[in-house]
């Protein structure tokens, strides 16, 4: 009876392999194909998207030069265009954002995954991912009625009576402005990194902490010198993508921002961002010269944009250890 | 300064599972207790209960009394944080800190507590190195990261960050389980040498190892102390028939 049963499961196992063998020879490269074509609509994709931009911008390009990047003039009568004030009201709202962003992410992500009693952390989980999904549009609005003026009267004004001595600070607190914007698009950032930076940190495991642990390691001491240096890579990257999200919002910036193209050394001061003038002058720009324009601050977005996930990729690449693997402290 | 420890009553739960009941039992010092017995039997709970570890996870809880050095562990006003200095621990897999070079990885715990001397760190350093045996393998390496170790040196680095802080009792749950053989030989010769040092409290799944190396035996089975004497009298003529079952191969 037992000599039988093994009879039968070794011509199972037999009949399982043969079918194996019928299935690499088609299904293996089919899928190999098919996984390649994919992989390739992406490349295609880029190629294509940056081929369209580089071609409509061409009239920009050849007009301009390369002075285009930090020429401040942008008049669409007289037909003289820079992208200066704009890659400025870009690149020091986002960086605003991430300052303010990043530490609160962090803060709050430590607290979810090792101080948080464990009945708390799935719905604060769930708040912070539903944060997220609000359309940023709303955000904008709510910005604009709620967040501009608070910000105006609790942080701008005080600021300036403190402060006001600092270029940073000085001017009048109107309200709108750059650091109304950036402060408004922290918060957009926060549920991002926050939700990143916990998956990152609760993928450390136990037994470094409870390495540091046994030493005497404190709580407030484990994550900082055990939970923080180990999951660095994974928090700057999810601080990168919170910038990506940064450099790339347009809606909520235009309600904010103030949309006057200058470049001011207060921050109180209006300025106007690369996504924000696109969309706003694009449907009323009849010269081509302007379309042309408008479309190069795109491609200068775009650059700007893989100039500094470059850079992280960098950062990522030197904290991770560089050629030498891991990194060695002392 | 090794010391001795006496477990009383102890009891350990995880959520509503009872893990270990009521056991006693003392650690003698300047001693290898081993604590063994088959898997799920409550040793590694037993043993993370003598530097209050086993309460650091969620649900876990503990009742009885564990006194070491005239004081009760579990006494409400006692600070875990303080215990885990002078009661070390090394794991079932080696754990340095991967961010940290060797040098770092064994000044870890001196810089944690505080230690204000700066210019001892690199003398303690060494002779953690030199008593957990790894000091020649890497003393022309010693700002490489840990991570560039094999797996028994890792083991001995762990060590060696756990003597920096001088404990007076050594736990090590199953240390050597995750080695080969010729690296569970070093580690089982460097727990020899070091109980003139320390006192230890090792948990294994081979008897054998305990056979080696302990001078006193506990058999766990079910979350109880079945029996515990000195190695000797265990291995050869044990009192329960449990104990003797176990150690003939019979289960487990």
């Amino acid at each position: 009876m037992k000599e039988k049963m093994e009879a039968v499961a070794e011509q199972k196992i037999a009949i399982d392999l043969y079918k194996n063998g019928q299935n690499r020879k088609v299904m293996e490269p089919l899928f190999r194909w098919t996984s390649l074509v994919f992989a390739g609509l992406i490349v295609l994709s880029l190629a294509a998207m940056i081929l369209v931009m580089v071609v409509e911008s061409w009239p920009s390009i050849t007009t301009f030069g390369i002075r285009f990047i930090w020429d401040t003039a942008w008049n669409p009568v007289t037909l003289e265009f820079g992208a200066l004030p704009y890659i400025y009201g870009t690149v020091v709202s986002s960086i605003i954002a991430i300052l303010v962003a990043t530490p609160i992410s962090i803060g709050c992500a430590l607290f979810l995954t090792e101080m948080a009693p464990s009945w708390i952390r799935a719905p604060i989980g769930f708040l912070i991912e539903l944060l997220a999904a609000i359309p940023s549009i709303l955000f904008g609005l709510w910005g604009l009625f709620v967040f501009m003026p608070f910000v105006r009267e609790y942080i701008q004004v005080p600021l300036n009576q403190f402060f006001g001595f600092i270029p940073l600070f000085a001017g009048e607190p109107r309200g709108l402005g750059m650091l109304s914007a950036g402060l408004l698009l922290a918060i957009m950032i926060i549920p991002i990194i926050t939700a990143l930076a916990r998956d990152v940190i609760s993928a450390v495991p136990s037994l470094q902490k409870e390495g540091a642990l046994a030493l005497g390691a404190t709580k407030w001491e484990v994550m900082r010198k055990v939970i923080l240096p180990y999951s660095r890579v994974g928090i700057l990257g999810a601080v990168m993508l919170g910038l990506g999200r940064a450099l790339g919002e347009t809606m909520a910036v235009i309600m904010i921002i103030g949309n006057r193209p200058e470049i001011n050394l207060s921050l109180l001061e209006p300025g106007q961002s690369m996504a924000g003038v696109i969309a706003t002058q694009f449907n009323e720009s009849i010269h081509s010269l302007h379309v042309s324009a408008l479309i190069e601050i795109g491609l200068l977005l775009f650059l700007v944009t893989f100039l500094l996930n470059v850079i992280a990729r960098f950062l990522i690449w030197k904290v991770s250890g560089g050629k030498n693997g891991v990194r060695v402290v002392q | 300064m090794a010391k001795d420890m006496l477990v009383q009553d102890l009891k350990a739960w995880y959520g509503t599972q009872q893990i270990l009941k009521n056991i006693n039992l003392k650690i003698e010092k300047n001693s290898v207790t081993a604590i063994i017995g088959p898997s799920g039997c409550g040793k590694s709970t037993f043993i993370r209960c003598l530097n209050r570890m086993h309460e650091v996870t969620p649900g876990a809880r503990v009742e009885g009394k564990v006194w070491f050095d005239g004081i009760n562990l579990y006494d409400p006003d006692v600070d875990p944080v303080q215990i885990r200095k002078r009661v070390g621990m090394v794991f079932q897999k080696p754990n340095p800190f991967p961010t940290m070079s060797i040098f770092e990885n064994v000044a870890a715990g001196l810089r944690l507590n505080g230690f204000k001397d700066k210019k001892r760190i690199p003398e303690i350093v060494e002779r953690s190195l030199r008593m957990a045996a790894l000091w020649d393998e890497v003393k022309d390496r010693l700002h490489e990261s840990g991570m560039s170790l094999s797996g028994g040196q890792q083991q001995r680095l762990c060590i060696a960050r756990s003597l920096a802080v001088e404990p007076e009792i050594l736990l090590m749950d199953e240390p050597a389980s995750a080695l080969d053989p010729i690296a569970t030989g070093h580690i089982e010769e460097l727990i020899v040498e070091l109980k003139d040092k320390v006192t230890i409290a090792i948990v294994t799944h081979n008897m054998q190892q305990a056979a080696r190396i302990a001078d006193y035996t506990a058999f766990f089975l079910h979350g109880e102390l079945v029996e515990y004497n000195q190695t000797e009298k265990i291995f050869t003529s044990p009192d329960d028939k449990r104990t003797e079952d176990y150690l003939s191969g019979r289960f487990g």
